[in-house]
């Protein structure tokens, strides 16, 4: 089983674990077209390759970034989830 | 094979007999012996083979004989090999028509030309005559039989911790954990045998070595030792499956050692599966460990120096060696042909000349013949380069009469955990051997798996290993010691000789010749995964461990290309078989109970099960039918008051300047704007916008709210809600107190009247309006009171902290006992709120309904900046809906459809039923259902297709059912 490291407990095996899927940057609601709005609604990319996901330690309910490489199976940085804000738009019109 | 005089370092007890019954009849062995060498003793041959029903016999004596399974005491398929012998055992052959000796199916043996590699591919692709072939097949094929009335033996499963696994405790293994526990850390040793030390020790000087290091290790506070445990696979981050006798362990380990050795590697030419043609590894140990020599006049087939070492040890031990054959020209061994190690290879090689052993240099083993017994008698062998791939001239043969064969043609490296555990390999030409390669941090190789072979060089590269191990797992600097490899060959690069009448045999588990394999190539199958599939060469028990290398070496040979082009199949776990009884769970069930399931119990509650909570379905009483019951329920809360347990309700808590912010974008509706003391119902919706869950939110002050989610999602909501609001930043925070607070709807006209004489709160319609939220004591308990209308009465969601919910459930109960009170369950609840229209979610919803198509457009606020799931519904609303959630109520009162039934419409499915219950209130089926917008016209006539095909007439109805007008949940007002 592997270790993931929490960037609040530590490294824990990764069944205290849930992936809450890719980072994703929505378009501004307000401004973009139906058809981008269903691309980021339905479609994921699958490509491997090095990406930001969510990760939540379900024992302590923290959230966190970890940035995985895919196709090895190498997690090489968390980080708390402001990271997710310095990422991106996240999908609000506020 | 015989017993010989007492050997020095042997492991058996030869003053306790031990008894028991082979095939019916008596037989004996030694406390220590194993099956196979307790039986081998006294038989010629121990078992029969898959295919044709060969005799066969000991192998290799390592955990790798997968001829010789057994069945004991009803277990199937017991290993021999390893398995101790006890008083009393009953062991019989497996797969076998009638017994060891007279098994019919010997006569397959025969028949073996008619049965090409990839037979059933071949015979049984008509479909019509298949599954009388499957039954024959199934009849003939398998090993042990399955004991179906045996015993259930569960077995403990155990998490273990070390800094530095060791796995294997040879020489280089043992070197490793010493190293290391000198460093400081903590070490476990696996091994697969009874007792430490490898079977490579082959003279004194290394025998003396050995006991030293297994007293150091034994004797270390740092180490601990599992013997007869095999490592059986290797997961991420060192995670490792430790099969012992009577457990399995799951180590982790800081960093792991892997001292797997080598795997001897047979010899192919006609005949070698006879019994008596055996490893020369496995007659060592037979030798070394159960004091029995192999036979009294056997021959070496020979390509390395540990046969000649082998020789030498068991001449010393009394026994007559008729002759060596070697493979080598002269040319290509002895002393001055190698490097390191060489004065001991020339050494042994001379000592076997100074013995008068015959040594046959250049010549290849061409056939075995077998005697009356079965066992083998003769060995003919011819000059190696006249064996070529139509076999050898008549000529050219010389037969020599012996009692046993035994090959020292080369190893296999057994590094598939390594390549489990991820790291490459790469075939040395050299060594003819795969050897590790990019190993990934924290694994380490030594000794015979990382190609390095002479003792002292191995214990070297076992320190090595050790140290820088223990260094990974933060103890000590690590060695800097580079060890070379060995550069003298072990291993033949072609052991593999033609003979036109076959039985030359790669695969000794499913019986694979040289042709089979040549044959799959030609036909097709020439990488060594198609190989593998195609022939099923490594897929028996024994995963290929003597057959993978020499068929990789007749792949190349017919691609005609060098082997480090094939490359290795893919090694999966598990690296042995482990008995399933290892690896059961022990069915363990999540099931939460609410703070009051006893009292259900008492109350003679039915159970259901609603996600992982355990619910009361209803509550039986004496002399009422299910139906009867459920309906009284149901009538206590339309007439007088019912209490039911909603205690499974998903509960938080959310404080913060932001928090009706962050409600109004998790929620559809609109929060900030809620006024404090009140509730409003919420749907929540994904971004696709499609209903997820449901709830009521109380605003309990300005910067503080407290609602629910729905019994199946409140672990997925409120950790959705977690991450949105780690997203977001707003400054609010959410707190799951589903746990910490029970919850009970008190429902009916009589409600406020009972509760008011418990509550320090003015239920005056005045003051507590309907969807207004309170805190206030009842019965002497701080609770949070919200006025609901879910079932369509007057009624009070009482949320209490978990700890007080007996008391204010008794107290409700006692207090209700004159208005005859009664507790209903989730059956009453659902006619209740169907009669009133309510949607469940996941219920009348699916992971497709928005809420236009279910009918809750008054619950979403498009005019709010942002909710998750707006941009969506923007667009959804402007299509129009696909389907419309409507009332139906059933034309036939005497029948009913169930719920998933589909709505049929001009020959085409245009809806499905979702809800679906008698109402006794209403005097009719209702139900809800998923239609086609042109269907969904209130007084419109729909055909449901129920049970049998069977077409049922209803009628679409507008909702509520029951009290259109909603008085009785806002005024409280008796009809």
């Amino acid at each position: 089983m592997k270790i993931l490291t929490c960037p609040l407990n530590g490294p824990r095996p990764v069944s205290e674990f849930v992936y809450g899927g890719e980072v994703r940057h929505a378009p501004d609601p307000d401004r973009c077209s139906d058809a981008e709005w269903s691309d980021y609604v339905f479609n994921r990319s699958g490509s491997p390759g090095i990406k930001y996901e969510w990760w939540c330690h379900i024992a302590s309910g923290f959230w966190f970034i970890a940035l995985r490489d895919t196709t090895r199976d190498v997690v090489s940085a968390t980080y708390p989830a402001d990271k997710a804000r310095e990422l991106g738009p996240v999908g609000t019109s506020s | 094979m015989y017993r010989l005089e007492p050997q020095a370092r042997e492991w058996i007890d030869r003053s306790t007999v031990l008894r028991f019954s082979f095939e019916g009849a008596p037989c004996e062995g030694y406390a220590g012996d194993t099956l196979s060498s307790a039986l081998a003793a006294s038989h010629p041959y121990l078992a029969r083979s898959f295919k044709y029903h060969r005799p066969r016999g000991v192998l290799s004596c390592a955990n790798q004989d997968s001829n010789a399974l057994f069945q004991v005491d009803g277990i199937p398929n017991v290993r021999g090999d390893v398995t101790l012998l006890r008083q009393g055992m009953h062991v019989t052959a497996v797969n076998t028509f009638g017994g060891l000796a007279r098994d019919r199916a010997r006569v397959l043996d025969r028949f073996a030309r008619f049965l090409p590699v990839g037979f059933y591919y071949k015979a049984f692709h008509s479909k019509r005559w298949f599954p009388r072939w499957e039954r024959m097949f199934r009849a003939i094929t398998g090993l042990g039989a399955v004991t179906l009335s045996a015993e259930r033996r569960t077995t403990p499963k155990r998490y273990g911790f070390c800094d530095v696994l060791v796995i294997g405790g040879g020489p280089s293994g043992l070197a490793a954990a010493l190293a290391a526990a000198e460093a400081g850390a903590r070490v476990t040793v696996v091994d697969e045998a009874h007792r430490l030390g490898g079977t490579s020790a082959l003279n004194d000087a290394e025998r003396q070595a050995l006991d030293s290091l297994v007293r150091d290790v034994q004797a270390s506070a740092r180490i601990a030792v599992l013997s007869a445990t095999a490592a059986v696979g290797c997961y991420a981050d060192r995670w490792v499956a430790l099969a012992e006798p009577r457990r399995l362990t799951k180590m982790r380990a800081r960093a792991v050692v892997f001292a797997t050795g080598v795997i001897e590697q047979p010899a192919v030419f006609r005949n070698n599966d006879l019994p008596g043609v055996l490893l020369a590894s496995g007659a060592w140990r037979l030798a070394e460990r159960y004091g029995i020599a192999p036979g009294r006049h056997l021959v070496m087939v020979a390509a390395n120096m540990e046969a000649y070492a082998v020789c030498r040890d068991l001449a010393a031990r009394g026994v007559n060696i008729a002759a060596i054959v070697d493979l080598r020209a002269a040319s290509e061994a002895g002393p001055g042909a190698a490097g390191a190690g060489a004065a001991g290879a020339g050494a042994d090689e001379a000592g076997c000349a100074s013995l008068g052993i015959p040594i046959l240099k250049g010549f290849a083993p061409y056939e075995a013949f077998a005697g009356a017994d079965g066992r083998v008698c003769a060995l003919a062998v011819a000059p190696i380069d006249d064996v070529g791939r139509g076999g050898a001239a008549a000529e050219s043969l010389r037969r020599i009469e012996c009692d046993a064969v035994l090959m020292s043609v080369g190893f296999a490296a057994a590094g598939q955990l390594l390549l489990q555990a991820g790291a490459g390999s790469e075939f040395s030409a050299g060594l003819q051997q795969f050897v590790p390669l990019d190993l990934p941090a924290g694994l380490l190789a030594a000794g015979r798996v990382n190609g390095v072979y002479e003792f002292g060089a191995r214990l070297a590269d076992g320190r090595r290993a050790g140290a820088q191990a223990a260094a990974h797992a933060g103890f000590g600097a690590g060695s800097a010691a580079s060890i070379e490899r060995s550069t003298r060959r072990p291993s033949h690069p072609f052991p593999v000789f033609a003979h036109p009448a076959g039985k030359n045999f790669v695969d000794f588990d499913e019986d694979l010749q040289v042709k089979d394999l040549e044959n799959a190539a030609q036909e097709g199958f020439d990488s060594s995964e198609l190989l593998k599939r195609y022939s099923t060469v490594g897929m028996g028990p024994s995963q290929g461990k003597h057959s993978h290398m020499n068929a990789l070496r007749i792949l190349a040979r017919v691609r005609r290309v060098p082997v480090e082009e094939l490359g290795l199949t893919t090694f999966r776990p598990m690296y042995h078989p482990v008995p399933l009884k290892l690896l059961a769970g022990r069915g363990f069930n999540v099931e939460r109970r609410t703070p009051l399931d006893a009292r259900h119990g008492a109350l003679g509650a039915v159970w259901m099960s609603a996600g992982n909570w355990r619910r009361a379905e209803y509550y039986a009483v004496e002399g009422e039918t299910r139906e009867q019951s459920i309906e009284a329920e149901v009538e206590a809360v339309r007439t007088k008051v019912g209490l039911i347990d909603v205690s499974t309700l998903g509960k938080i808590e959310l404080y913060g300047p932001q928090a009706g912010a962050f409600l109004d974008r998790v929620y559809a509706g609109s929060y900030a704007s809620l006024q404090v003391g009140m509730t409003r119902y919420g749907l929540m919706l994904d971004e696709s916008g499609v209903i997820i869950d449901d709830g009521v939110i109380a605003r309990l002050g300005a910067e503080r709210f407290y609602f629910t989610t729905t019994t199946g999602g409140s672990a997925t909501v409120f950790r959705e809600l977690s991450r949105l609001n780690a997203l977001w930043g707003l400054d609010c925070a959410l707190v799951n107190v589903t746990g910490h607070r029970a919850a009970f709807n008190f429902a009916g006209p009589a409600s406020r009247e009972i509760l008011q004489s418990l509550a320090d709160v003015d239920l005056g319609e005045a003051s507590f309006p309907y969807l207004a939220a309170r805190e206030g004591s009842i019965a002497g308990v701080r609770t949070r009171v919200l006025r609901v209308g879910f079932v369509g009465e007057l009624g009070y969601e009482i949320h209490v902290p978990a700890s007080a919910a007996a008391r204010v459930w008794q107290a409700l109960s006692e207090a209700g006992r004159p208005h005859a009170l009664r507790p209903f369950g989730v059956e009453a609840q659902r006619v209740l709120r169907l009669e009133k229209g309510h949607l469940i979610v996941g219920q009348d919803t699916d992971g497709l309904t928005d809420p236009f198509e279910a009918g809750a457009r008054w619950a979403v606020s498009m005019k709010k900046p942002f909710f998750v799931g707006q941009r969506s519904l923007k667009i959804l609303e402007s299509r129009g809906p696909r389907q419309k959630l409507t009332g139906i109520e059933v034309l036939d009162a005497t029948r009913a459809p169930k719920e998933c039934h589909l709505v049929i419409d001009r020959g085409a499915i245009a809806g499905r039923v979702t809800s679906v219950a008698r109402s006794r209130t209403l005097g009719k089926t209702i139900g809800l259902a998923m239609l086609a917008p042109p269907l969904a016209e209130p007084g419109r006539e729909i055909r449901i297709r129920a049970e049998g095909g069977e077409m049922l007439a209803a009628r679409v109805v507008a909702v509520p059912f029951y009290d259109p007008g909603n008085l009785r949940q806002r005024a409280g007002r008796a009809a």
